[in-house]
């Protein structure tokens, strides 16, 4: 490495965030390299939606967040809006809408407050749905598109947005097995193409661990373990910090997470 | 569906000489146009009939002859001439202008509010403005109790007074729908508004009782005084009513941005409440503007823009226009008939459009299942 200090794409220090007057996360580091790939795992209400709303500026905490170097709080909300790119936990259908008007939505923080798309905007559109195979969608409503189809299209919308830093939480949530490890490769391909970074939240640790450069597991607010996956990924941070019996073995991209059920737990089934 | 076939992708599409620039505009020239031929016919229509039936071409000779510098010979007598120019075309104007504005605000709200039931009726909005109509008449704010003739116009400050009323109670209903929590639906907004609705009125009842002796002047304002409607009245409303538009206008594009829920137009480097807000505030100075101008005439702003979603789709910079146009065309023709059916009788304007918008709301209640906001 260069004698010049390397900017992080997310550096995270110190971050206390409360709501509703209770804390939900509470001194938490994060670093993410440019071109990396970070996945935030923990238990459910362990604050990991709540960490990457932070990142994106949707709640406001006590600490620094800074965004390839500049601090989060002296960013415009539009300039911040071209440095990263948020696909939410759920993101809202709107009734009606277009594919390809969802995605240009995308382009918002490159469109003057009371103005119109440029044929540049249109263009970077096109590009991105040709990119992610949904040109054949362009002219469908959003609403009428199967599960894995919206994946790729929230993913588009964030992409148009022409951001370096993407932020998905829960971005294979709601899919199969197979579109899991579609949309995943896909992300995977396009950070390779675009020297993309991404901070990613996943509950599927198997799968997480595949793609993952690094790990960081949240548990109460708090970073209890971070690292490479095989350093998070262990059976005793799981059962701790999960309460979950599991097996880990190793796989050729990664840990392996098998739950297993505890011996003698199993109810017999009645006799009929 | 035509536009679903499998032809060629976008990028190829637009090689083939599709004009750069124009594939994606959300407001089709074609339905513009056929906007502002629906003013024209309507206006036409409202300015040809009536106890005396002028026809339609001598009547657009003599709207030609307004233009300055224009002299056409319409056939018309000296008789007709005053009464298109002087009793028919203030009132027409006046009705594409409420209309417009209802319309525009109801399309406004239903963005703002992301709820397809918002309108300026139903979220008591109107009610507000017409409350504080009341209390300027009966208090005798801007003119003194009783001393101002309502039928010879208006005191410039009663839409202000209207536009108060109009922002509290819209303030009031969004409280008060709020307070529903998580279990929202689009329902809860609206019962909201017709309980806020239902205090303004006993506010305003009261405010009679008080003052007996204006009771005349605001009831020959509450019936809706389209009847009686001159050029003052055209003129009281035109500023506001420009106000509201451009300001409506210009934000279109955000409100489609607003539809993906704030948390992602906030992502998107919008300032969603901020937005909001001055869009609420827009909307309800183009309501009072309306309601100080007519006084309380329902279900504008909910059939005109769901029938224009249904036929261009759902993008605000699309419906909002096109609402504001087709709005005018609707009340001026809805006017029409409120005056032609029982002639020589008028059927109050608010009764007409009652009767249709009813049911039509019954309709977008069946299909507006679940509200996001
Ligand atoms: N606006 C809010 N007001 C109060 N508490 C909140 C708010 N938003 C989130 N919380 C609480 O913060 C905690 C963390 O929430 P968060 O959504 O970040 O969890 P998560 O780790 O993403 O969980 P999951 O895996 O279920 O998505 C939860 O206990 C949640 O109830
Ligand atoms: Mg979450």
């Amino acid at each position: 490495m260069s004698a010049v200090s390397v900017v992080s794409a997310v550096e995270v220090r110190d971050l206390r965030v409360e709501l509703g007057g209770a804390p939900i996360l509470d001194g938490v580091d994060l670093t993410v390299a440019p071109g990396e790939w970070v996945t935030v795992i923990g238990p459910n209400g362990a604050g990991k939606s709540t960490l990457l709303r932070a990142i994106g500026g949707l709640v406001t905490g006590i600490g620094s967040i800074c965004l390839l170097g500049t601090p989060a709080a002296k960013l415009r909300r539009r300039d911040r809006a071209r440095m990263v790119a948020t696909v939410t936990q759920s993101p809202v259908v709107p009734p009606g809408m277009a594919v390809v008007d969802y995605v240009l939505l995308g382009r918002t923080p490159y469109i003057p407050p009371l103005g119109r798309e440029s044929d540049a905007d249109l263009a970077a559109v096109r590009e991105v749905l040709d990119r992610l195979d949904l040109s054949g969608f362009a002219d469908r409503e959003l609403a009428t598109l199967s599960g894995g189809e919206r994946q790729r299209v929230f993913l588009a919308r964030a992409l148009a947005q022409g951001a370096t830093v993407l932020l998905l939480d829960e971005p294979t949530s709601a899919l199969d097995i197979g579109h899991q490890q579609e949309v995943l490769e896909l992300v995977d391909q396009l950070r390779h193409d675009h020297g993309l970074t991404v901070l990613a939240t996943m509950h599927d640790l198997s799968i997480a661990g595949e793609y993952a450069d690094r790990m960081v597991l949240l548990a109460d607010g708090r970073v209890a373990a971070a690292g490479h996956p095989r350093e998070v990924l262990t059976e005793q941070l799981l059962a701790r910090y999960y309460r979950a019996r599991v097996r880990v073995v190793d796989g050729e991209h990664g840990p392996l997470v098998v739950p297993v059920r505890a011996a003698g737990t199993r109810v017999r089934s009645a006799p009929s | 569906m035509i536009e679903a076939r499998p032809g060629p992708p976008a990028a190829a599409r637009a090689a083939v000489g599709e004009p750069r620039g124009t594939r994606r505009r959300p407001l089709r020239p074609a339905w513009l146009a056929a906007g502002v031929v629906a003013v024209v016919v309507a206006a036409l229509a409202g300015l040809a009939f009536g106890p005396v039936g002028l026809p339609p071409g001598s009547v657009a000779a003599e709207l030609l002859n307004l233009i300055p510098g224009v002299r056409i010979d319409s056939g018309l007598t000296e008789r007709e001439i005053a009464i298109l120019t002087q009793l028919r075309l203030p009132r027409v104007v006046l009705a594409l202008l409420v209309g417009g504005m209802l319309a525009l605000a109801g399309g406004c709200y239903q963005g703002v509010f992301r709820n397809p039931l918002a309108d300026p009726h139903l979220l008591g909005v109107a009610a507000g403005a017409g409350l504080g109509v009341t209390a300027m008449i009966t208090l005798g704010v801007g003119g003194g109790a009783g001393s101002g003739d309502v039928t010879t116009g208006l005191p410039l400050t009663i839409p202000l007074a209207a536009f108060v009323g109009a922002l509290g109670a819209v303030v009031l209903t969004y409280l008060l729908g709020a307070a529903g929590g998580r279990d929202r639906t689009p329902a809860t907004l609206i019962l909201a508004g017709v309980a806020v609705s239902a205090f303004l009125a006993a506010g305003e009842t009261y405010l009679l009782q008080r003052n007996a002796d204006s009771i005349r002047e605001v009831y020959a304002w509450l019936l809706g005084r389209l009847a009686t409607a001159g050029w003052h009245d055209v003129l009281l409303v035109l500023p506001y009513a420009a106000v509201t538009a451009v300001v409506v206008l210009l934000h279109r594009r955000e409100l489609d941005v607003l539809s993906v829920g704030d948390a992602e137009a906030t992502s998107l480097g919008l300032h969603p409440r901020r937005s909001r807000y001055l869009l609420i505030a827009a909307a309800s100075l183009g309501t009072a503007a309306a309601v100080s101008a007519t006084g309380l005439i329902g279900f504008v702003g909910i059939i005109v823009p769901h029938t224009v979603r249904l036929l261009v789709g759902a993008s605000y910079r699309a419906i909002l226009p096109l609402s504001m146009l087709f709005g005018g065309a609707f009340l001026a023709l809805t006017d029409l008939a409120a005056r032609t059916v029982a002639a020589p009788a008028e059927i109050p304007i608010g009764v007409v459009t009652a009767f249709f918008g009813a049911p039509f709301f019954v309709l977008v209640l069946r299909t507006a299942k679940r509200v996001v906001l």
